[in-house]
């Protein structure tokens, strides 16, 4: 089975996160490095193809220095790299992210396509089952096990409160949580060999988008602000009588 | 005036709270409309509460296939929904189950969508709190009927009745697209608040130890009526079930009182905690980061303070 990971490149959640005036990430701020999750997402495309056979494709919208993130993922045994990238695209949303994904995926031949359940930095969320609304296929969200039986894809898919059983028939798009599993580290081999395997770019004008751009976009930011860091408060050191005093602290604040 | 259509969540035929804060925020753009999705005599059962909580119009989008699928019947519904009333907005609840209906139903109605509202105004402007509450956006679609995400706990209800008129809606579920749900594993909510909409919360980290040991956080949960969290450290080590991991991967918990105990406060955790009114701290590591956003730390033991704290306030309340 042939599968499809989208990746993103975001910025480290270890490092401060900031946006540029008009709303839009800023990029620079911060060390950008492949989401957690999707590191998730290629690992379990790996596991699945090292059982049913196939090849694994990583697809990511972004900037040009996100080569790098799709790099990393080649490194941890992907075959082939799809990059969707234009300055057209710039400060696109959820909407307009998954039509160009979309187009993007229908140039390929997939029998699954794997995403993260929500990336570190938009944090929406929306973008898988927007993908599978516009390829017309059933979708799973949130998976923290999954298999597959032939043409039937199995997942353990965490709802409110715990989580439930499903079903799905392939080709099909999963989202996964950070249950999935532990992604593999790139060995030195691993990371020679990602120099050489294919990486194709795609622009607006190959995939016939249009209305894209921050200025087309459905969602408008209309202002942005940083909010003022928390202050640090009292601190006592527990000499027998620590909880006696935070239970009066939180007495004189009435919340007991 | 102009319907607002509200997604019901529901459960075991009662009305979940979010459902009356999205009908409050509902009301200050137009006329609230719940739509209940859900199989024969839901609606029955819902509608005296519904109407109470501000319904002008319940739709009742009843089948046996509910349940039975996946997300896919109640974008069926609410798109059959949207398509007649040329809604002013379309609000959700911006859980697991609430994007996915919502990002399908942005592509099949063209609708621009905003995911993590913490509050919305009568012009439809929606406000974000992101990267972990530093930063405040205000965000507005341009397309006809935006769909909105809003955060549970984030605005409070007003409960307003309304006319609560009940009309029944067709709509159908396209198998080519659905996922068949063959088994629901949840465990009883218990007597503990919901941990999104918890107004006190007590997490415990990777100091609590073990699994037994979390006896400790549950303790001095019950004792405050508080909902229980865990840090990713904990849920890791297998301490406590992934559901109540609280975090930038968790769950965003933004109550009036959050207690961290073991915790270190790495940023990924705070990302998840920090608007809380106030927090409280208990660590053994003077220089824990914790501290640096804890109104009140205590440098000690869990295992000491935690259980005299219980003690103090079960003593308080008696
Ligand atoms: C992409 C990404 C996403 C993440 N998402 C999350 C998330 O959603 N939630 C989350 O929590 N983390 C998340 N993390 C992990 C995060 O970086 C930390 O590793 C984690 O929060 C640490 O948990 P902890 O504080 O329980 O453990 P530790 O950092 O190990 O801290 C344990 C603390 O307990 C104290 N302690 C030990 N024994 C005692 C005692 N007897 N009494 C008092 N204090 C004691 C120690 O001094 C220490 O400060 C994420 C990381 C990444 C990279």
């Amino acid at each position: 089975m042939d599968i499809a990971v989208l990746v993103k490149q975001v910025p480290d959640t270890y490092s401060e996160r900031k946006l540029r005036d008009d709303g839009t990430l800023d990029r620079a701020a911060a060390d950008a490095v492949i989401d957690e999750i999707d590191s998730r997402g290629v690992e379990i495309a790996l596991q699945l193809t090292e059982q049913h056979g196939g090849e694994v494709t990583v697809v990511t919208m972004g900037p040009d220095r996100a080569t790098e993130t799709l790099r990393k993922a080649l490194a941890m045994g992907a075959h082939q790299a799809v990059h969707v990238v234009d300055d057209g695209l710039a400060g696109s949303d959820a909407l307009q992210t998954s039509a160009a994904l979309a187009a993007a995926l229908k140039t390929l031949t997939f029998d699954l396509v794997i995403t993260g359940n929500e990336a570190s930095d938009g944090k929406s969320g929306t973008v898988p089952a927007m993908l599978a609304e516009r390829l017309g296929l059933p979708s799973v969200s949130s998976a923290r096990a999954v298999s597959v039986d032939g043409s039937t894809l199995s997942a353990e898919k965490i709802v409110d409160g715990g989580y439930a059983e499903v079903t799905a028939s392939l080709p099909a798009v999963l989202s996964v949580s950070e249950k999935i599993a532990e992604p593999r580290y790139p060995n030195f081999k691993g990371i020679m060999a990602a120099k050489k395997k294919p990486l194709t770019t795609l622009g607006i004008a190959e995939l016939g988008l249009e209305n894209t751009g921050g200025a087309a976009a459905p969602c408008q930011v209309v202002s942005s602000s940083p909010k003022p860091p928390r202050e640090a408060g009292q601190k006592v050191t527990d000499d027998g009588t620590g909880g006696s005093q935070l239970a009066a602290f939180l007495a004189a604040e009435r919340l007991i | 005036m102009s319907e607002v259509l509200v997604l019901v969540e529901h459960a075991e035929g009662a009305v979940r709270t979010i459902t009356g804060e999205l009908l409050t925020a509902a009301r200050r753009l137009g006329s609230p409309a719940a739509v209940v999705v859900g199989v024969p005599g839901t609606t029955d059962s819902l509608r005296a509460d519904l109407t109470a909580l501000g319904a002008e119009k319940i739709y009742a989008a009843e089948s046996d296939d509910v349940g039975k699928y996946l997300v896919t019947p109640q974008v069926a519904a609410l798109a059959a929904a949207a398509q007649g009333a040329s809604p002013a907005a379309i609000l959700l609840p911006n859980t697991v189950d609430g994007k996915d209906i919502g990002g399908r139903l942005a592509v099949r109605l063209g609708s621009g969508l905003i995911a993590d509202a913490v509050d919305l105004d009568a012009e439809g402007v929606a406000t974000q709190s992101i990267f972990g509450g530093s930063y405040t956006v205000q965000t507005k679609v341009t397309t006809p009927a935006p769909i909105v995400l809003l955060r549970q706990n984030a605005i409070s209800a007003e409960p307003q009745a309304g006319a609560g008129e009940v009309t029944a809606l067709e709509f159908s579920v396209d198998p080519a697209t659905a996922t068949t749900v063959t088994a629901v594993h949840v465990e009883p909510a218990g007597d503990r608040p919901e941990l999104a909409g918890a107004q006190t919360v007590v997490s415990g980290g990777r100091g609590v130890g073990s699994a037994e040991q979390f006896a400790v956080v549950e303790d001095l949960a019950d004792a405050l009526g508080a909902a229980v969290g865990a840090s990713r450290a904990a849920v890791d080590s297998g301490y406590y079930p992934q559901q109540f991991q609280v975090g930038q991967t968790g769950t965003t918990v933004s109550p009036q009182l959050y207690v961290a105990l073991g915790i270190s406060g790495a940023i990924q955790h705070r990302a998840g905690m920090q608007t809380s009114k106030t927090i409280v701290a208990v660590n053994k590591d003077p220089d824990a980061p914790i501290f640096e956003i804890a109104d009140f730390g205590v440098v000690g033991d869990l295992f000491d303070v935690a259980p005299k704290l219980s003690e103090e306030v079960k003593a308080r309340k008696a």
